[in-house]
C-alpha cells in the first residue's frame, strides 16, 4: 500500500448534512471535502453558525436524527486493525451500533469548548477518564485507573494521582480542559476532533492548551481537526486551512499560504476584521451584514450579498466552484473562475 | 459528608420544636379549654359538678399554670410517657388511635410510593427520549388527566367498574369476612386482592405528576454538553441515559420524599372514606370536624415529625447521590 495512503486517517468528500425542520431543510454542511493525515493539523475556522461544528459531529455520528441526516458523501476513516489497514465507511453505519461506538473514543477522540459542563458533576475526573478506557480497552480497573493518572500527569495536572478523585467543579476551566483532552486520549486515538477547545478558556491558559495540543501531537502522531472562529489560535496550530461559510468550504490551503495571500472576499474581510499586532494603526473593518438565515441561502454565490467585489448579474447567479489555483490552494469564488456569461 | 450529617441534625431540633409549638397552638385553638369540654359531657351525662371538683380538676391538669408550663406539660408526658392526651370522641387515648392506623397507612404510602416510582420512571424517560412521538403524546394525555382527576371519583368509578365486570366489591383493604381474623395466609391474599385499587388511586396523582417531572427534567438534561461527551466517549445508549442525565433527574424525585408521607396522608382522606380505608387521612377529618382537639393535634405533631425525619433522609440521599450537595459546590462552578 502506498505510504501516501497508510499516512492517512480521514477523508471526507462531499459531505452534506442536512436539518429537516418544520420551518424548511436548513443545509448546515453543503458538500464538504478534506482529508487529513497523521501528524498533521487541520483549522477549520469561520463564525457561528457556519457549520463547522455540525461537520465534526457529523464524523462522530452525533447528529441527532431526526431533524438531522447525512443526505450525501463519505467519511473514510482509516484504521490500524491487527497491523492491516482498513477503510471504514462512516456514513454507512448505525449512530447508536456497536461498530460506530467502537470509533467514538477509540479511533477518534473529542474535546469540546466548554470544560465547565462537558464534565458531568456527578462523576470525579477518574471515573470519567476511567470509564472511558474501559468501554475500549481489556484491562482491569485497576489498571485503567493507572493510566487514567499517567494521562492526566501528561496533559500536566500536577499531582494527577490526587486530582483523579477530585470532582469537575473543584478544577479551574484551564485544569478542566486538561482532563478532557487526557479523556479524549486515553484510547490513544489517532484523530483528535477539537471544537473549540480554547474559546471558554483565557488567553494564559489558550496558549498552554494549544502548547499542549502540539507536544502531545507530536508524542503520539496525531491528527487533529482544530474548530475555531479565532484566527490566533489557528495560526498557531494548524497545518492546513479549511475556511467555511454557510455549510461550504469557500477557501482551502496550507496556512502560509492563507496567511501570506488570502484570495476568497469572505477571508480577506476577517483577516481585516481583526486586530493586528505588527504594522501601522489601521482602522478595524468589520464585515458587511450578517450571516443570512440558514432556510434562506443567497442564490448564486452564498457570500453574495456581504461581499465589496461582488459582480451584479454574475455573482447572484451563478454558483462557485471550489477552484484549484495551484500549490493546493483552493478557493470558491467566481473572480478566480472562468465564467461564461 | 459526617459534617454535613452533624450539620443536617442539628437542624432537626428547633424544627421539631416549632412542629410541636404549632401542634399545641392547634389543640388549643378551639375556644373553651379541653376541661370545660369535659365538665360539659360529664354535666350531660347527668354527673353534679360543683366549684370545688372544678378547682381540683384545674389544678390536676395544670390549667391555673401559664401557657408555657401547660406546653412543657404535655410535651414531657408525649416525650417521657408516649402519652398525647385522650380523645374525646372515641374516648380512648390518643395513641391507641394512631397505632392500630399507622401501619394501614404506611402500607398504602410505601405501596402508593413504589408503584409511583416503578410508572413513573419509565414513562417519564420514554417520553423524554422520543419527544413528540404519538406514545409521548398519549402519556402526557394521561397524566395530565391523572393529575386533574379527583381521587375519590376515581375511586368511585374503579370500585363501580370493578364490581360491575368481576363481581368482586372493593369495600376496605379486606374483605367483610377477614376484616376481625388474626393474620393468616389467606388473610394476605384477600389484601393483595383489595389493597392495589386504593395503591393505584392515592398514587395516581402523585404518579402522572411525577411522570411530568421527570420528562422536564430529562429533556433539561439530555441536552446537555456532558451527555454528548458520554456519547462521544463510545458508550451504549442506555448507558449513557442511565449513568448520566438520570443521576440528575432523580433529584427533585429524592428531595421530595419528605413530603410524601404528608401529601399521601392529606390526599387520601377523602379516597380513604370513599374506600373506606382505616388510615390516619379519615381519622385527622373526622378530628378536625368534631373538634375533637387532642386526637387533631397529635397527628399534626406525628405527621410533622416524621416530614422531618423524611427530609432528613431524603437530605442524607442527596448528598450521597450529588456530589455538589456535598461540597456544597454551586452548579456549574
Amino acid at each position: 500500500m502506498n505510504l501516501e495512503l497508510t499516512e492517512r486517517v480521514i477523508e471526507v468528500s462531499n459531505l452534506k448534512t442536512y436539518f429537516y425542520l418544520d420551518i424548511g431543510i436548513v443545509k448546515a454542511v453543503d458538500g464538504v471535502d478534506f482529508s487529513v493525515d497523521r501528524g498533521k493539523t487541520l483549522g477549520i475556522i469561520g463564525e457561528s453558525g457556519c457549520g463547522k461544528s455540525v461537520t465534526v459531529h457529523t464524523i462522530m455520528r452525533l447528529i441527532q436524527s431526526p431533524p438531522g441526516k447525512i443526505v450525501d458523501g463519505s467519511i473514510k476513516l482509516y484504521r490500524l486493525k491487527n497491523n492491516e489497514l482498513e477503510i471504514v465507511e462512516i456514513t454507512k453505519l448505525d449512530p447508536k451500533g456497536k461498530e460506530m461506538r467502537d470509533i467514538r473514543g477509540k479511533e477518534i477522540g473529542m474535546v469540546f469548548q466548554e470544560p465547565m459542563t462537558a464534565f458531568s458533576p456527578m462523576y470525579t475526573i477518574g471515573d470519567q477518564i476511567i470509564e472511558a478506557i474501559l468501554t475500549h480497552e481489556n484491562i482491569d480497573k485497576k489498571e485503567a485507573r493507572e493510566r487514567a493518572i499517567e494521562f492526566l500527569r501528561r496533559v500536566g495536572i500536577p499531582r494527577p494521582e490526587r486530582t483523579i478523585d477530585t470532582y469537575p467543579f473543584q478544577l479551574s476551566g484551564g485544569m478542566r480542559q486538561r482532563a478532557m483532552i487526557a479523556m479524549a486520549l486515553s484510547c490513544y486515538p489517532r484523530l483528535l476532533i477539537a471544537d473549540e477547545p480554547t474559546t471558554a478558556v483565557d488567553v494564559t491558559v489558550q496558549a498552554q492548551i494549544l502548547d499542549l495540543l502540539q507536544e502531545l501531537q507530536e508524542d503520539m502522531k496525531l491528527a487533529i481537526i482544530f474548530i475555531t472562529h479565532n484566527l490566533a489560535v489557528v495560526s498557531e496550530i494548524a497545518d492546513d486551512i479549511a475556511v467555511m461559510y454557510l455549510g461550504k468550504i469557500v477557501e482551502f490551503g496550507k496556512k502560509e499560504e492563507i496567511f501570506s495571500h488570502p484570495l476568497h472576499p469572505y477571508t480577506v474581510a476577517l483577516f481585516r476584521s481583526i486586530p493586528k499586532v505588527e504594522g501601522k494603526l489601521e482602522r478595524l473593518v468589520p464585515i458587511y451584514g450578517n450571516v443570512p438565515s440558514s432556510y434562506q441561502i443567497p442564490e448564486g454565490c452564498s457570500f453574495h450579498p456581504r461581499c465589496e467585489n461582488a459582480i451584479r448579474g454574475i455573482c447572484n447567479v451563478t454558483s462557485p466552484d471550489l477552484i484549484d489555483v495551484g500549490n493546493g490552494h483552493k478557493v470558491r469564488c467566481l473572480i478566480y473562475q472562468k465564467v461564461e456569461v | 459528608m459526617l459534617n454535613y450529617i452533624i450539620r443536617r441534625l442539628m437542624i432537626i431540633i428547633p424544627e421539631l420544636f416549632l412542629i410541636s409549638v404549632i401542634a399545641f397552638v392547634v389543640i388549643q385553638l378551639p375556644p373553651g379549654d379541653f376541661l370545660t369540654t369535659y365538665i360539659m359531657r360529664l354535666q350531660a351525662s347527668g354527673v353534679e359538678i360543683n366549684q370545688t371538683i372544678i378547682e381540683t380538676l384545674t389544678r390536676q391538669y395544670g390549667l391555673d399554670r401559664p401557657i408555657y408550663v401547660q406546653y412543657f406539660m404535655w410535651i414531657k408526658n408525649i416525650i417521657l410517657n408516649g402519652n398525647f392526651g385522650t380523645s374525646f370522641s372515641w374516648n380512648r387515648p390518643v395513641i391507641e388511635l394512631i397505632k392500630e392506623r399507622l401501619s394501614a397507612t404506611l402500607t398504602i404510602s410505601l405501596l402508593s410510593l413504589l408503584f409511583t416510582w416503578i410508572v413513573a420512571f419509565p414513562v417519564g424517560i420514554y417520553s423524554a427520549t422520543h419527544q413528540y412521538s404519538p406514545f409521548d403524546h398519549i402519556f402526557t394525555f394521561l397524566s395530565f388527566l391523572g393529575i386533574s382527576m379527583p381521587g375519590f371519583l376515581l375511586a368511585l368509578t374503579a370500585i363501580w367498574f370493578l364490581y360491575k365486570f368481576t363481581g368482586h366489591a372493593v369495600i376496605g383493604i379486606f374483605s367483610l369476612e377477614f376484616q376481625n381474623q388474626p393474620w393468616s395466609l389467606a388473610k394476605l391474599i384477600d389484601m393483595l386482592r383489595n389493597i392495589w385499587l386504593p395503591v393505584i388511586v392515592v398514587g395516581m396523582a402523585g404518579t402522572a405528576g411525577l411522570v411530568r417531572v421527570i420528562r422536564a427534567m430529562m429533556l433539561d438534561e439530555i441536552r446537555k454538553l456532558y451527555v454528548t461527551t458520554a456519547r462521544a466517549k463510545g458508550l451504549p445508549e442506555y448507558k449513557v441515559l442511565i449513568k448520566y442525565p438520570l443521576r440528575v433527574a432523580v433529584s427533585p424525585t429524592i428531595s421530595t420524599i419528605g413530603w410524601l408521607l404528608p401529601a399521601l396522608v392529606s390526599g387520601e382522606s377523602v379516597v380513604g372514606i370513599v374506600l373506606n380505608l382505616q388510615t390516619i387521612g379519615p381519622l385527622l377529618l373526622t378530628a378536625s370536624l368534631a373538634q375533637d382537639m387532642y386526637l387533631a393535634g397529635s397527628i399534626v405533631l406525628i405527621l410533622g415529625t416524621l416530614t422531618v425525619i423524611g427530609m432528613f433522609i431524603s437530605d442524607l440521599l442527596l448528598a450521597w447521590l450529588d456530589p455538589r450537595v456535598r461540597y456544597g459546590a454551586r452548579e456549574g462552578g
